[in-house]
């Protein structure tokens, strides 16, 4: 018999996740986002988090929607320009924020997920990135060392997956998914389509089930659109 | 003077036959548009997309199809997908010919700066910090003065830096300069009707001027 790791929704996927905890939330923008775990943590209500993600929603979806409840102490991501509320909280002091390299945050989750304890990398040296850090030369070339992260959950979204937590990606929804997905300590996956074991391709997994520990078909997802650009 | 098209177009000469090459949001983007026919380029998307195509039409638009700019796209045929892992992995290793960015300010060392204002505008360095650090070749596409007035093209950048030493090409809309790795703006070439006298007052930074100053030429 196949490990089942489905749960009924979103609200018992997140239903331990505690005021104060780190918690990681995949997607690019608006692009792969765990809508559903989001509108679950604002209406559980759940305070005090560090979230790491790339970026930080706008100011009415995704990880905008925690922000306007104050539900973030500290945010951990790469870009944060399509967010007026966060700014605001972020220049008045009210909330604690460290932007990294887009490639340092990607790295920090993959070593969490393969087991390393840190990378090197060359990005943010000569910078006020690389204050306080190990400098290391490779080569003739300087590089920082950033350690892994230790997010209590990670929180991703995938286009289907089984109930043994295998996961397939579509389009560019996959950027952080994945290395989020490995990265957590308890990895909650939503899907637009779950299915049964077997009816997945194998070769066709992006992530694969080791790194799931619960599963859910997600439902009413918006997919918002940031920048609709038509060609002319 | 240039604008922004004029200036994606001369930066557009600027790109190899058979190049990976990753644009940055704004004046970058544009480059697409202008790739002569007999070149064959493939742009990447930090955010995971080799073989980025045109803005979809509105009936292609899909929710699950952006690029970095966070825009709606198409993908080419050939176009491949991947996370960001990969993606900032085949930057790191020098997979990715050339990347062109946007700059709040250029110093004559190649230093670069555009992803902060304190106290202002923190936006956050996003993929900036990574592409700069590790791209063959960075060529900056901005205005050669800000808002006030002021010049872009400075001794030593004033605000946050994004990287250091790795700018090697800036077009602005009165100018082409190459930055010497000895240091200093070397004037390439002169926008159409834009006297040398003009970009002097314009670069703060040390300026090198050998001989004549060619007029870009738009073909």
């Amino acid at each position: 018999m196949m490990i089942n790791k489905q749960v009924n929704n979103a609200e018992e996927a997140i239903v331990d996740i505690m005021d104060g905890q780190t918690i990681m939330l995949g997607g690019f923008g608006l692009c792969g986002i765990p809508e559903n775990c989001i509108t679950a943590l604002v209406k559980k209500g759940v305070t005090n988090l560090t979230c790491i993600s790339n970026n930080a929603g706008v100011d009415d979806f995704g990880i905008g929607l925690m922000l306007q409840q104050r539900q973030v102490k500290k945010m951990i991501a790469s870009y944060v320009g399509e967010n007026a509320e966060f700014e605001r909280q972020l220049l008045s002091g009210e909330l604690d924020v460290e932007l990294i390299p887009q490639g340092t945050l990607v790295f920090r989750c993959m070593a969490a997920g393969y087991g390393m304890p840190a990378i090197f990398t060359p990005a943010g040296i000569g910078t006020e990135v690389a204050i306080g850090k190990e400098v290391r030369n490779f080569n003739g070339k300087d590089y920082l060392l950033e350690t892994a992260f230790n997010a209590d959950f990670a929180i991703v979204k995938a286009w289907k997956g089984d109930t043994s937590g295998n996961l397939i990606f579509k389009g560019t929804s996959r950027n952080f998914n994945t290395m989020m997905a490995m990265a957590g300590k308890i990895t909650i996956a939503e899907v637009e389509e779950l299915v049964e074991p077997g009816q997945l391709d194998p070769n066709q997994i992006h992530v694969p089930g080791v790194y799931i520990h619960r599963i859910f078909q997600g439902s009413h997802y918006e997919k918002r659109i940031e920048k609709k650009t038509i060609s002319k | 003077m240039l604008d922004k098209e004029a200036i994606a177009k001369r930066i557009a000469k600027e790109i190899q036959h058979n190049s990976y090459v990753n644009l940055g949001i704004g004046i970058p983007t544009l480059v697409a548009n202008y790739i002569p026919k007999n070149i064959a380029v493939c742009f990447q998307s930090e955010n995971g997309l080799l073989g980025m195509g045109p803005f979809p039409t509105e009936g292609e638009v899909d929710a699950d199809l952006i690029n970095a700019g966070k825009q709606t796209i198409t993908m080419l045929p050939g176009a491949a997908l991947f996370d960001s892992a990969m993606s900032f992995g085949m930057i790191h290793a020098q997979k990715i010919d050339l990347t062109i960015l946007g700059a709040m300010e250029v110093s004559e060392n190649g230093n670069i700066a555009n992803w902060k204002i304190p106290g202002k505008m923190v936006k956050g360095m996003g993929g900036a910090m990574d592409l700069v650090a590790s791209a063959k070749n960075i060529i900056v596409a901005m205005q050669h003065v800000n808002k006030d007035g002021e010049s872009k093209l400075l001794p030593n950048c004033t605000l946050p830096l994004t990287g250091i030493r790795c700018v090697k090409k800036i077009v602005t809309e009165l100018a082409v300069l190459a930055v010497l790795p000895e240091g200093g703006f070397k004037l390439l070439e002169r926008a159409p009707g834009v006297s040398v006298e003009t970009i002097k007052k314009a670069t703060l930074g040390k300026l090198i001027i050998e001989g004549e100053i060619p007029e870009m030429a738009f073909d």
